[in-house]
């Protein structure tokens, strides 16, 4: 036991050292953090402005195309598609007369194509405006219209879990986020750690330092070292992201004009609820976002859901780095040796992502319970079900069933893969395929 | 005097041959003792058996008296393999700590034989540097510190001469003949012939997995010997063939003559000194172990065999 210790710490010193493992453990979140913020803020600002010229025959049109921070609408005379762009206009939005009893195509003609966005806020505007007519022209008032747009404002679906007695607010579109990000958190970290314990294996028995260590340690003890030292240093490397995230978040929020700041608590005190529509006119539009994106994320389970990550990152971690380790026993010099051996390991790791991403929108399909109970899936598409709430969407007893088979299989892994790496790591010269692993893992001892 | 190691009749197979065919021999204490046999004879085999890596299939192996369990005797013994390895990006300090704190011992121990054996053969300067940044030669160096490091009662060599220069090479055979008198037991494996008659007390020959020799370096001299005389005259011309010996061949101011029968060496002094002929010098030719190898290997056409493992 003692040398195992050392074999660990061997490991975990010499990489957590790295000024490698410095610069990505500081930069990642930094990156992160910088293309969310650096997104909302294109998202923004980063847009171009457009003029847009309307020929509209109708007339009543002209009211529901307000001008917007990114498009101005003008309705200037004599203008066709011929000189619009001569008299300034970046577009030109021609409607025909209106009539009822067809579907009406209106066009628009632009220099630049026009985004997606931009053209469905266009077509929605041009459609209420349509609809608006519609129904006063089958007798409403415009002041009843107009009221019965302000109170539809007020509604949000707000859906709840039932748990026995109480109902807690649940909240798919968190899920579904939750669900995306530690499914690919793991998906990546296995890639990442994976081949560092191949590759790790394959240092050694190029160099030929394995024979020297071997003479004083057991082969397993070698292997089981690295594994455990390298899962170790991604720990670590998960625990300062999380740490660091949360201090470069806070601090953000210390940046936030001071009378925001103070909505956001005041918000917070009295659980969203500022005294009806007056209160919501005291808090402004970016305070009340930034309390629902707080109020939102507090709706998750997180203890369980960090909980489960750190279980699912380490089982799926020792599950596939020990088959990583016995490819990397078996490679001779040749890397490329070592791309084909690995291919019938990363591929149930494709597969898996393929399967969460599909989980995260529906996570009780047959499909969704038994990749999430299969070892080779489990820590992807588990995290993935386990973000719509435990033990709602996945029942205790699945989640038992799930972790119990993923500890059998990494032991599994562990024992085969030790089996094929004693043999392995003293092999040279001799290519070595598939079939010939699963025999020295079934040999006697060597 | 107990042998220090006793291998009796191992055996290890693999799927296509037998790599170790029943070798039995043993290594008497503070000997050096060499195991020779040509590429693929079984030596890595066999000593991969000596240091716990392989189990032997048959037989038994018996160190200080007890057989051998591979954990806890993992300490008695240094090994040095033929392929040396090492952490190409570590520190030379840190690494021979941590290879000598695997072997078991304690941080504060290895710290200070580290310090003695840096000292002694002066790589003190090399703590910090790193192995990629060393010569082949000064690795070596550094590989043998680490296999000696923990006073081990067994110290296996697999060819620890090979990309030393003579300076250094020397400077680790002091320290070979200084470990054996010492009380430590050297297995010496190699090809190089003239080094093991140099340092070698008793020698084992393998080849095919089989025990073709075993033996001190001057029992198998003897064994192996053709009865050829060297004599060396300024009348070789009336030296002639006679009942005692035939000539075999004439060299410059040296006739090499070859016994007839079982007369012995004396005989042809008394023959020649009766005829009145002049003799400078006068020694016995015995075959050189590079010979005996040679000879031994070569009528079995099986020198290169490849190292196979299932």
């Amino acid at each position: 036991m003692h040398k195992i210790w050392l074999i660990i710490q061997r490991e975990y010193t010499t990489r957590v050292k790295n000024k490698r493992f410095l610069l990505v453990t500081f930069l990642m979140p930094l990156l992160i953090i910088g293309l969310i913020f650096g997104s909302a803020y294109l998202s923004t600002t980063g847009t171009e402005h457009r003029k847009i010229a309307v020929v509209d025959p109708n007339g009543f049109i002209k009211n529901a195309l307000k001008n917007t921070s990114q498009i101005d609408f003008e309705f200037p005379e004599n203008i066709d598609t011929s000189n619009y762009s001569s008299k300034g206009y970046s577009d030109i939005l021609i409607i025909p007369k209106f009539d009822t009893t067809q579907k009406t195509n209106y066009i628009l003609r632009s220099k630049k194509s026009m985004g997606l966005m931009l053209q469905n806020s266009i077509s929605d505007k041009i459609n209420s405006a349509i609809e608006d007519k519609m129904l006063q022209a089958a007798g409403i008032q415009q002041n009843t219209l107009d009221s019965i747009h302000k109170a539809s404002q007020y509604a949000e679906l707000k859906a709840y879990e039932d748990k026995g007695k109480t109902s807690k607010e649940s909240n798919a579109g968190l899920a579904m986020g939750i669900g995306y990000a530690s499914g690919f958190l793991i998906y990546i970290t296995l890639f990442i750690y994976g081949t560092m314990v191949m590759r790790g294996v394959m240092e050694e028995k190029t160099n030929r330092i394995a024979e020297v260590i071997i003479s004083s340690v057991k082969p397993f003890e070698l292997m089981l070292g690295k594994i455990i030292g390298i899962g170790a240093v991604g720990l670590t490397q998960f625990a300062l992201w999380i740490i660091l995230i949360t201090t470069l978040t806070s601090v953000g929020m210390g940046f936030l004009p001071a009378d925001i700041q103070h909505q956001v608590t005041t918000l917070q005190q009295t659980n969203g609820q500022m005294g009806g529509a007056a209160g919501m006119a005291q808090a402004s539009e970016s305070a009340m976002r930034i309390y629902n994106m707080q109020h939102t994320i507090s709706t998750a389970n997180w203890p369980l859901i960090i909980g489960c990550f750190i279980f699912y990152f380490l089982g799926g971690y020792l599950f596939y780095s020990a088959l990583f380790a016995a490819v990397g026993s078996v490679v001779n010099e040749d890397p490329q040796d070592a791309q084909s051996l690995m291919f019938p390991i990363t591929m149930p790791i494709i597969f898996s992502y393929l399967i969460t991403n599909m989980v995260t929108q529906n996570p009780n399909t047959p499909l969704a319970f038994w990749s999430s109970i299969i070892p080779f899936s489990s820590p992807m598409v588990m995290m993935a079900r386990i973000a719509y709430g435990v033990p709602s969407a996945v029942t205790y007893w699945e989640l038992a069933l799930s972790m119990i088979i993923l500890v059998a299989g990494f032991l599994f892994t562990t024992w085969l893969s030790g089996k094929i790496y004693r043999t392995g790591i003293l092999m040279y010269g001799k290519k070595v395929n598939w079939k010939t692993m699963m025999k020295w893992a079934f040999m006697k001892q060597p | 005097m107990d042998p220090l190691l006793s291998l009796k009749h191992l055996q290890k197979f693999y799927a296509s041959q037998k790599a170790v065919d029943d070798i039995s021999f043993d290594i008497q204490a503070g000997s050096i003792f060499g195991l020779l046999g040509p590429n693929g004879a079984g030596k890595t085999t066999l000593l991969r058996m000596i240091t716990g890596i392989f189990y032997p299939d048959e037989g038994q192996i018996i160190l200080d008296g007890q057989p051998f369990n591979p954990i806890n005797d993992i300490s008695k013994i240094g090994y040095m393999p033929e392929e040396r390895g090492m952490y190409k990006k570590m520190k030379i300090g840190e690494q021979a700590l941590y290879l000598a704190q695997l072997k078991g011992l304690s941080k504060a121990d290895a710290m200070e034989k580290i310090t003695y054996w840096f000292k002694k053969l002066e790589m003190e300067s090399w703590w910090n540097k790193k192995v990629e940044d060393l010569s082949k030669g000064m690795s070596q160096k550094l590989q043998f510190v680490i296999t000696v490091l923990h006073e081990p009662k067994l110290i296996i060599l697999d060819e620890p001469f090979s990309g030393l220069d003579p300076l250094n090479a020397n400077l680790i055979k002091d320290e070979i003949y200084a470990l054996a008198k010492k009380g430590s037991t050297i297995i010496f494996s190699t090809h190089r012939m003239e080094q093991v008659e140099e340092i070698c007390d008793h020698i084992v020959l393998v080849n095919l997995g089989k025990k073709i020799l075993d033996g001190t370096v001057a029992d198998i001299k003897q064994q192996y010997k053709e009865n050829i005389f060297s004599i060396e005259t300024n009348q070789i011309d009336t030296i002639a063939d006679n009942t005692i010996f035939s000539i075999v061949r004439r060299e410059g101011n040296k006739v090499f003559v070859k016994m007839n029968g079982d007369h012995d060496g004396n005989q042809v002094l008394t023959h020649l000194i009766n005829n009145h002929h002049h003799i400078i010098a006068y020694n016995e030719l015995l075959p050189s172990l590079n010979e005996i190898f040679i000879k031994l290997v070569e009528s079995t056409h099986a020198s290169t065999r490849a190292f196979q493992n299932s």
